[in-house]
């Protein structure tokens, strides 16, 4: 299993996610509850009420006015954590308190620190293109049955693409281009290129942009350890430069529990803004995609808990950057606190 | 988040692989300048972060 990096942000929701519902996320094991003031500032707060537990994020528990009122026996808490009222006495334990997690809300994302120290005026990496005027956006959550490092793994070796994802946005040109690896070891950043001169336009782009002949492809990514991935995604007709589209991937990672994983998916476009049939198509195009990888990744967290513990893998040149990712993340969990 | 603010502020600390085009080799480039060829992602890995032992800032031959 992957260790979990505390002391830092994650993706816990999307911006339009968190409401005047009370919506519970697992956080790197910690039961977070999530909704918004009536003046639209989002809160996160422990999901379990200190009386016996019950989730708040539960119905019936539910908000009234900025506060949350436990479904069970009516414990009611300010968007502080503060208990403010128990049912049947006037006096309210001291301890009766929930924990209140750091939030801000960021590019379309509500992001919250999952640790022990105080952010201080460390913020998220930035994902500008989801919440911008020049670019269209579709997006989804999907759950995975497996560990985080799985995922890392994989979105930082694309040459998977070829095959997994062969038909959607794979072709042969994929697996057979040489990368070029980067690891900032201070910013914790790393880096993998993959710039192909003249390749077969797959039917994710062909279908979205209209180009029909072959393309430059340049693929970008860009990991921001542990919880954000970009993927700048650049297409042109072979020959027409100037004419390129770009596509930004963004992935937040955000591990649930020790097996499970939020898979934070978005396809940020910067061309035929408008179109409803490509917003639509680029949606369930990409939701096949990440589907594809959720299946394989399941299947292959299923096969990876029968194995006995120590057991051996292969690593080859396309497995640089992903190698990279997991010495980077191993060093960050043994960081003192 | 970030560890405290290091030693020398300015210098930075990246490290680059290049697969050789037309090879099945890697190139390994160490923040320092040292370089070393492979044809095996974990050996490589091996040998940058033992940095600074053999780490010559000329290009040396795999180890
Ligand atoms: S469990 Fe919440 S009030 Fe009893
Ligand atoms: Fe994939
Ligand atoms: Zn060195």
């Amino acid at each position: 299993m992957t260790a979990f990096i505390r002391d830092q942000w994650y993706v816990a929701a999307y911006a339009h996610e968190v409401g005047r519902t009370p919506l519970g996320r697992t956080l790197l094991g910690e039961p977070v509850l999530l909704y918004r003031t009536e003046d639209g500032r989002p809160v996160a707060l422990a999901d379990r009420c200190v009386h016996r537990r019950f989730p708040l994020s539960e119905k019936p528990s539910r908000l009234d006015g900025d506060r949350v009122v436990c479904g069970y026996h009516g414990f009611t808490y300010g968007p502080d954590g503060r208990c403010v009222s128990v049912p049947g006495q006037r006096r309210i334990p001291r301890t009766a308190r929930l924990t209140g997690y750091p939030v801000v809300e960021q590019d379309a994302f509500v992001w919250v620190w999952i640790g022990d120290r105080d952010p201080g005026d460390t913020l998220p990496p930035r994902a500008p293109w989801l919440d911008s005027p020049d670019h269209t956006v579709v997006s989804g959550m999907e759950p995975l049955d497996a560990d985080y490092g799985l995922l890392v793994d994989n979105l930082l070796d694309l040459s998977h693409e070829t095959y997994l994802h062969g038909g959607y946005i794979g072709t042969p040109e994929v697996a057979e281009t040489p990368i070029t690896t980067e690891v900032d070891e201070k910013s914790r950043v790393v880096r993998v290129s993959r710039h192909m001169d003249d390749a077969a336009c797959p039917p994710f782009y062909a279908e979205s942009t209209g180009i029909t002949g072959r393309i430059t492809r340049h693929q970008d990514i860009e990991y921001h350890a542990p919880c954000l991935y970009l993927l700048h995604s650049r297409v042109a007709p072979v020959g027409t430069d100037e004419r390129a589209f770009h596509v930004e991937v963004v992935y937040g990672i955000t591990p649930s529990t020790e097996h499970t994983t939020y898979d934070f998916w978005a396809v940020a476009r910067d061309f035929a803004l408008d179109d409803q049939k490509v917003t639509d198509f680029l949606r369930e195009s990409n939701h096949t995609v990440v589907m594809q990888d959720v299946v394989a990744l399941n299947a292959l967290q299923k096969a990876l808990d029968t194995e006995p513990p120590g057991y051996q893998e292969l690593s080859i040149n396309i497995d640089t950057g992903g190698l990279a990712a997991r010495r980077i993340l191993a060093r960050m969990a043994a960081e003192p606190a | 988040m970030d560890a405290p603010p290091p030693a020398t502020p300015s210098a930075s600390e990246v490290h680059r692989i290049h697969w050789l085009p037309g090879t099945d080799h890697l190139l390994a480039v160490c923040h320092c300048g040292a370089e070393a060829e492979f044809d095996d992602p974990v050996a490589l890995w091996e040998w940058l972060l033992a940095h600074p032992d053999g780490h010559r800032t000329r290009t040396n031959e795999s180890p």
